[in-house]
């Protein structure tokens, strides 16, 4: 059986389901291939569940301080079953509407196990049937999967990934995080924040190293202060699963090495493009250090063959996967679309404290030869910080000093990721320091500390 | 309302620069396109022409002033229409008001709207690109940009109106700009503080003259001082080091003579420095990793062989830029070069003329120089010290003969080039100077 499309699209994940709208929109009869749940990770195992995960830790943590705002809350405890129970409704409701998404907007949805048999051809296993779907245009939208510890595969027991660490069985007792990206961060802070013993180590010399490091530095004083063990510029090795828990070694920068044994280890160590099996070799689609090679409209070296999101190579984003596809969807259809420009996506941890960030951080600039204004200024000097009971954290602003241009913008404290978007639409439209200084900011609010940040880089912050 | 006329920045490291001659007095009117005045900058003298249209009321620096800041006001127009206000400057010669006192301006400017009567501001003509700007907000106010757009034209001195945006709705953004480099962003400062005038020239104390000599202290030109500066900059700061090569020419002298033979109807004439840039060109593309230039914790490794080419002129040397020399016919070369010589001698390059280049060369073998070592031109990671090319005793197929040898010298940056790179590239222009053929193919 063969059908024919306007477009393909390999994967439904926030890239590929995207997309798949936009073709719609833009009168494309469309096609799109998932070989397990519509919505990808992201909905089903990533971005969504564990926020649902995270809210749990947070209301728990609430619970326990609430005396701090006058409440007296005794016998809390919690279910974890009910915890995973809630976070996999959640989960289910989005891919529900997914689903309905795809019919309103008369998708084929084709499940299945896809792969390219030619420049304009997938070929849908589905069990031992096989659907051939014939499009004009193709667009892969795999997305990527955890990377494995070398040697030590995650076996699901013992030894987690992301997928694992989201449905635990059991609270982990003590717990060994290895990596402290957004993904390692987000699950030691659930998991510190439910009881459980935690500790994070990161190869590089500072937690959440993609960050500014002034975000890294307070990230790694906030959780060590919370109880969380952070041993950073530090391998682990040895990572040996037996029936009473892990045993793993860690090594330091300075060559001591301590082997200890933890109930669990989370292996959050980055991820690996999905890009095996769906006939990329046959069709010489370039690929490059673990990436698919594209332009700034996700165009690959063969014409036809698109390819959007994890699978293009970092920042391994929700969003940036579903920006792509749209921008690869209206150069397919003769748009012009604006070029993808990197800089502009932000990025969020949504652990206790949250982090969020655009643009370069201050290190970077430099690097490149701005000369830079630096603002910063403290969740304590805000009073609605101060009234929420949040007064740790900080904004700061990276301007260019020539300019003015908002270089870059790294915040860290209670909801700063609802807050970034701000600075991600003044990189938009390219304000300088002058239009953010003249914008009003509403009072009381945390949106205040930008202002402020923006204030200070020039000198002139009225509350600190 | 008067109309500034500012010192424009007419180079990317242009911080100040000098008066040269006005070609304007007060009184004058001035029409969009005329030109104002000359500035001499680091490099060059460039002729400033002017964007509005108004009559000169007062010229504010003399003749002559060096080092005035970028962007301090220079002169003033009175609007068109507008009588010229006194002038008040003791700078200029004084001059007598030319109309009746004006009548008073309309309270409302509103442009493209012209009221019935009374003098009105006609919004600036656009010109298209000119490097000056005096009073950019007016003339910008209905163009679509976005605020750090409409901040670095008016920086480089640019005319939004003579741009096309590729933003939403035709917006002109950053990128429109022409993608100004980081570097050069920084130096045509509008929001920072001015910076502070350049520093002395050179970082050297200044010692009185030996007395009883008899002396004329010059002072330097604008150009004397950056060449004092960055090459005290060079030798202070890249590590050098230097590898030296004789190289046999009588082939490449023998085809030159038999190129300029058959090119003798286009009156192109090869010269063996033509040669010898696209032999660097050639083995800069050979040699790639010699094709680099240090930048903190990055290297850039360059896809394209551009030279800068030394060239003295009165009072000091500049180096014009022949592009992609690698790829260029050798008669291109030789074009290219003239040209470029000829205008660097009146002061008349462009600063994209003479800025950027991956590598440089210099030549000093007409003066019979034999051999010297010449200081890498920063930020670039090699120069090329090209001595006379003479008849000495050589060997050649293990006897004595007569053969016709240069010396050249490259000096490299250790920081970008190691010793092994920096010979593989000296062999392979000697290589391709001793079998010039190879520049042919």
């Amino acid at each position: 059986m063969s059908e024919t499309f306007d477009l393909a699209i390999l994967g439904s994940g926030p890239g590929g389901y995207v997309a798949a709208i936009r073709a719609s929109q833009l009168g494309m009869k469309v096609a799109i291939v998932e070989r397990e749940k519509l919505g990808g990770i992201c909905l089903n195992w990533g971005c969504i569940p564990t926020k649902a995960l995270l809210r749990t830790s947070e209301i728990y943590h609430y619970l326990q301080h609430a005396d701090a705002y006058g409440l007296s809350v005794t016998g809390v405890s919690f279910d974890l079953a009910k915890v995973v129970d809630r976070s996999r409704k959640v989960a289910a409701q989005l891919n529900a509407g997914v689903k309905g998404l795809m019919k309103k907007n008369k998708i084929t949805v084709v499940e299945g196990v896809g792969r390219l048999t030619g420049v304009t051809q997938l070929t849908v296993k589905t069990g031992d049937s096989e659907r051939v779907v014939d499009a004009a245009n193709v667009i892969i939208a795999t997305g990527a999967r955890a990377r494995d510890l070398p040697g030590t595969p995650a076996d699901g027991d013992r030894v987690w990934t992301y997928r694992h660490a989201m449905v635990p069985p059991a609270m982990p007792t003590k717990l060994l995080v290895i990596g402290s990206g957004a993904i390692g961060i987000e699950f030691a802070s659930f998991y510190h924040d439910m009881g459980s013993a935690v500790t994070v180590v990161e190869m590089l010399d500072r937690v959440l190293p993609v960050e500014d490091a002034d975000i890294s530095v307070h990230m790694a004083k906030t959780l060590t202060k919370q109880g969380m063990t952070l041993v950073t510029g530090a391998k682990v090795s040895d990572v040996r699963p037996g029936p009473d828990g892990v045993a793993a070694t860690i090594t330091t920068a300075d060559g001591a090495a301590a082997t200890d044994t933890y109930s669990h280890v989370i292996v959050a160590i980055g991820i690996v493009s999905n890009l095996e099996d769906i006939g990329l070799e046959a069709l010489g689609v370039v690929v490059e250090r673990g990436r698919l090679l594209v332009d700034a409209w996700g165009a690959t070296n063969v014409p036809g063959v698109w390819a959007i999101g994890d699978v293009t190579g970092a920042p391994w984003l929700a969003h940036k996967a579903s920006h792509e596809g749209i921008v690869a969807v209206e150069k397919i259809a003769g748009l012009n679309p604006h070029p993808f420009a990197t800089w502009n996506i932000p990025g969020c941890t949504y652990s206790r404290p949250q982090v969020a960030s655009v643009g370069w951080t201050e290190a970077m600039a430099r690097d490149n030869g701005h000369e830079v204004r630096v603002g910063k200024f403290p969740f304590i000097g805000n009073g609605k910080a101060i009234a929420l009971g949040e007064a740790d954290g900080f904004v700061k602003t990276v301007f260019d000093a020539a300019t003015g241009e908002l270089l870059g913008a790294h915040m860290i404290g209670a909801e700063v990721t609802e807050l970034i978007q701000g600075y991600v639409i003044a990189r938009q439209l390219e304000t300088t320091e002058a239009e953010l200084t003249d914008t009003v900011f509403p009072h009381p609010t945390l949106s205040e500390m930008m202002h402020e940040s923006v204030l200070d880089a020039y000198g002139r912050a009225i509350h600190y | 309302m008067p109309i500034d006329i500012t010192m424009p920045a007419l180079s990317p490291t242009m911080e100040t620069g000098t008066l040269a001659k006005w070609l304007i007095k007060v009184g004058d009117a001035v029409k969009s396109g005329d030109i104002l005045c000359e500035i001499e900058t680091d490099k060059a003298t460039m002729e400033v022409e002017s964007i509005d249209e108004g009559t000169v009321t007062e010229l504010l620096v003399a003749e002559g002033a060096d080092a005035i800041p970028v962007g301090q006001v220079i002169a003033r127009l009175s609007g068109e229409g507008e009588a010229a206000g006194p002038a008040k400057t003791a700078a200029a010669p004084a001059s007598p008001p030319i109309s009746e006192p004006a009548p008073p301006p309309p309270a409302v400017i509103a442009p493209g709207q012209p009221a019935a009567d009374g003098p009105i501001f006609a919004p600036s003509k656009k010109a298209a690109n000119t490097p000056v700007s005096a009073t950019a907000p007016q003339s910008d106010a209905r163009v679509n940009a976005s605020p750090l757009a409409r901040r670095l034209a008016s920086a480089q001195g640019i005319d939004l109106a003579s741009l096309t945006g590729s933003g939403p709705n035709g917006r002109i953004v950053k990128a429109d700009l022409g993608t100004a480099k980081p570097a050069a962003a920084a130096s045509a400062s509008v929001v920072a503080p001015a910076p502070a005038p350049s520093s002395p020239a050179t970082a050297a104390p200044s010692y009185p003259p030996p007395a009883g000599v008899p002396v004329e202290s010059i002072k330097l030109s604008n150009m004397r001082k950056v060449i004092a500066r960055r090459l005290t900059e060079s030798k202070a700061t890249v590590p050098h080091f230097y590898l030296t090569v004789d190289v046999r020419l009588d082939a490449l002298l023998k085809l030159r003579g038999d190129l300029n033979k058959s090119l003798e109807a286009t009156g192109i004439k090869l010269s063996v420095n033509d040669m010898l840039i696209k032999a660097l060109g050639l083995a800069l593309t050979a040699v790639p990793d010699s094709n680099v230039q240090f930048a903190g914790d990055v290297l850039h490794k360059f896809g394209r062989a551009d030279i800068s080419v030394a060239v003295a002129i009165p009072g000091g040397l500049i180096t014009p830029v022949i592009t992609d020399a690698a790829n260029k016919r050798l008669s291109v070369i030789a074009a290219e070069m003239k040209d470029l010589a000829a205008r660097a001698k009146d002061g008349k390059l462009k600063p994209e003329e003479y800025s950027g280049g991956t590598a440089s060369i210099s030549n000093l073998g007409m003066f019979g120089i034999k051999q010297f070592d010449a200081v890498i031109n920063p930020p670039q990671g090699l120069i090329l010290a090209v001595g006379a090319g003479e008849k000495r005793p050589y060997v050649v197929d293990d006897a004595l003969a007569i053969a016709t040898v240069m010396s050249a010298t490259g000096s490299f940056d250790h920081r970008a080039i190691d010793g092994a790179v920096g010979a593989q590239f000296m062999s392979a222009f000697k290589a391709l100077v001793e079998a010039p053929l190879g520049m042919l193919a």
